[in-house]
């Protein structure tokens, strides 16, 4: 069977050779690139712009890119035929095509985020060494910690004043030079798409525009969602810990105010930006369509029947009504809760996925001859590796990915320090 | 000791004095001044006679066997497709197995195991348009290819390294001719070369020698006694989908508007 034959179904007149090739892992790459492109421009609107508000988002949310970072490129090598040769783009990288210089990109992207978190975390690594390198009889755990943490710190160990104003201006700078090289990543993403002038759908200059606004609205959203649910699981834990029966002590300077859960005030401005970037995206999203329709070129025929019959419930319904119509006048409504704002955010990341998807199935959805159809049924129970990898499987695992690593970083960079806490509020 | 300046100035000399040699080297490189000096070089075309095609499938059959593509697989490398237009306005296409094992009834295919009838007396026009890789001069699917694993040769045919595709199929999207496909053996990206190991030894391609019709011809358009060259300099011929400004090299004589 030729690959793609098996999840595509052909309706009129097709040529031979197509089928769905691109199929859910490439909508997954687009989703999670926008992740971590939306993860950073939240943090770094409280590094560079100085939010106040977004101070506790901005440690968090920048954790949380790193995490994403390592997913990121994961769709693409569990969507290569030949995933073990996705190292030759580094050997004999081809640059006149959009995808060569996206490992370039990536490690420069990778690196920059990874200094901004030094930096960040610098004092806090030199704190959990140092008192590690002094103590006389370490346990194995304890090594083990002492050896992370003591490489961490790269052998500096200065926490003077003064160093830490140039580790502050440092995070300034990368956060700077961070936004354009998100926006690069993520933008390039929407370019891999935007140039294939063979598919009618992808070509438009407007498409990686489109694909950064939309992304920011999803990273927004991922680090509210996650930020709501840490918090109120934190909550949790801890108000389970003071139950009368539990033997175990808690510390005494653990106040009412730790035990909170998400700040509704938090929320509330991290909305705003939501808001703002949701409008630009839907603005340029309707630009392109009714571009589309009123010049009504060869292709137009087609892509009206996409568009308006056969994908119709992706965008009309899913797309645009539950994924950016109905959050959008959830968060508009005064008074947000909590409750009201997880709603909105999840069918606003929604919204982003089906976006990702109406633009990589929707684009396939219509054959090269311009007068016949392809349908992409998804496999759902995989019957081999290949249809695990581009499934349901597959997707999910990818999903899923990002939430493990950050629970792991979490242990090396904490995003709630308490003793900030008092200074935050 | 050496100073600063001594040491950056003895630097650049001896990188003057290692690049120099190298590029004397390239200068005189014998074969590309053997090249210019000689007779214009090749470029590999192709015509297609939609008038004597009959589609009986036999150079989908020839292609098959000469390039390793497993008989029984929904893809092709060349494929005939077949148009009817029927007396009320209709327009109806199909390849079926890419039309390798010919047209013998008027059943049209719509996809999803779906025929049409279509009655002789209804049918206002009918023809076969074969297509294959238009090896284009500028070719969209050797620009997005990440690794340079297709490149096109000296002599203009569009090739694929099997051993350095890491199949990422941003060729198959970007090919508005829809002639690649991955092979289900080797999982790179596939499609027609003009049989580049036959033309190379002065061989006709396994479709053009199959065609008992002469509905395909190869030559060599750069030669001013080649026959294929002759008829597209001096006869009326069309290529397929030039709005692309892919350039294709593979020509159409008798395309109708239909075609797509």
């Amino acid at each position: 069977m030729v690959h793609g034959e098996i999840w595509t179904l052909k309706e009129l007149f097709v040529y031979p050779n197509e089928y769905i090739y691109w199929s859910i892992q490439i909508v997954m790459y687009p989703f999670m690139t926008g992740l971590v492109a939306g993860a950073f421009v939240l943090s770094s609107l409280y590094h560079v712009f100085g939010i106040k508000e977004l101070k506790e988002m901005a440690r968090f949310a920048l954790v949380f890119s790193f995490a994403l970072l390592f997913a990121a490129p994961m769709p693409i090598v569990l969507h290569l035929q030949h995933p073990f040769r996705g190292i030759n783009v580094f050997m004999t990288p081809h640059f006149t095509s959009a995808i060569a210089a996206f490992g370039i990109v990536f490690f420069a992207y990778g690196a920059i985020v990874a200094s901004e978190l030094w930096f960040l975390y610098r004092k806090h690594f030199v704190e959990v060494a140092l008192p590690l390198k002094e103590k006389k009889d370490k346990g194995l755990f304890e090594w083990i910690k002492f050896l992370v943490f003591c490489s961490l710190t790269l052998g500096v160990y200065d926490l003077s004043e003064e160093s830490l104003k140039r580790d502050e201006k440092a995070i300034k700078v990368l956060a700077g030079i961070g936004i354009p090289v998100a926006c690069f990543l993520h933008g390039y993403a929407g370019f891999i798409f935007g140039s294939v002038k063979a598919n009618a759908l992808w070509m438009t200059p407007l498409m990686p525009i489109i694909f950064i606004m939309s992304a920011i609205v999803s990273g927004i959203a991922l680090c509210m969602l996650t930020y709501i649910i840490v918090m109120e699981v934190r909550k949790i834990k801890i108000k389970s810990l003071r139950k009368p029966w539990r033997s175990v002590r808690l510390d005494s300077e653990m106040s009412q105010e730790d035990v909170k859960g998400a700040e509704i005030s938090v929320i509330k401005i991290t909305a705003k930006y939501l808001l703002l970037f949701m409008i630009f995206a839907i603005t340029l999203e309707l630009l392109d369509l009714v571009f589309r329709g009123y010049t009504a070129v060869k292709h137009w025929d087609i892509l009206r029947t996409v568009i308006y019959q056969k994908d119709f419930t992706n965008i009309f319904l899913l797309q645009y009504t539950f994924g950016n119509l109905i959050p959008f006048v959830l968060f508009l409504i005064p008074g947000l809760t909590i409750r009201r704002a997880i709603i909105g955010l999840v069918l606003a990341m929604m919204g982003v996925f089906m976006m990702r998807w109406n633009v990589v199935i929707g684009g396939q959805a219509f054959s090269l001859t311009l007068s016949g159809y392809m349908e992409y049924i998804m496999p759902i129970v995989p019957r081999d590796w290949e249809t695990f990898k581009e499934g349901l499987g597959g997707a999910v695992s990818i999903f899923v990915m990002p939430f493990v690593l950050f629970w792991i970083m979490a242990r090396i960079f904490p995003v709630f320090n308490a003793e900030e806490k008092p200074a935050a509020h | 000791m050496i100073s600063r300046r001594d040491f950056i100035k003895y630097s650049l000399q001896g990188i003057a004095v290692i690049a120099v040699p190298l590029t004397a080297i390239e200068i005189i490189n014998p074969s590309k001044l053997f090249a210019s000096k000689g007779a214009k070089k090749i470029r590999w075309g192709f015509l297609v006679d939609t008038e004597k095609c009959v589609g009986c499938g036999f150079c989908v059959k020839a292609c098959q066997n000469e390039n390793e593509i497993p008989y029984d697989i929904n893809a092709s490398r060349t494929w005939v497709e077949r148009y009817v237009l029927t007396k009320d306005g209709k327009v109806l296409a199909d390849s079926p197995k890419a039309g390798r094992d010919g047209f013998i009834t008027g059943r049209i295919e719509l996809g999803q195991g779906k025929y049409q009838d279509i009655k002789n007396e209804d049918i206002e026009k009918a023809f076969f348009v074969p297509k294959l890789c238009n090896q284009c001069e500028n070719p969209p699917c050797v620009q997005v290819c990440p690794v340079g694993a297709t490149y096109q040769t000296e002599d203009g045919v569009v090739l694929v390294d099997r051993k350095w595709c890491i199949g990422c199929g941003y060729c198959i999207m970007a090919c508005p001719y829809g002639v690649r496909f991955f092979h289900p053996v080797y999982h790179a990206a596939e499609k027609c070369n003009f049989c580049y190991h036959r033309i190379t030894k002065g061989l006709k391609t396994a479709c053009v020698q199959a065609c008992p019709f002469g509905a395909r011809l190869i030559g060599n358009i750069n030669d001013p006694n080649d026959e294929v060259g002759r008829i597209i300099r001096t006869e009326r011929v069309s290529v397929l989908k030039d709005e692309f400004g892919t350039k294709p090299q593979v020509y159409y004589r008798g395309l109708s508007k239909e075609v797509r």
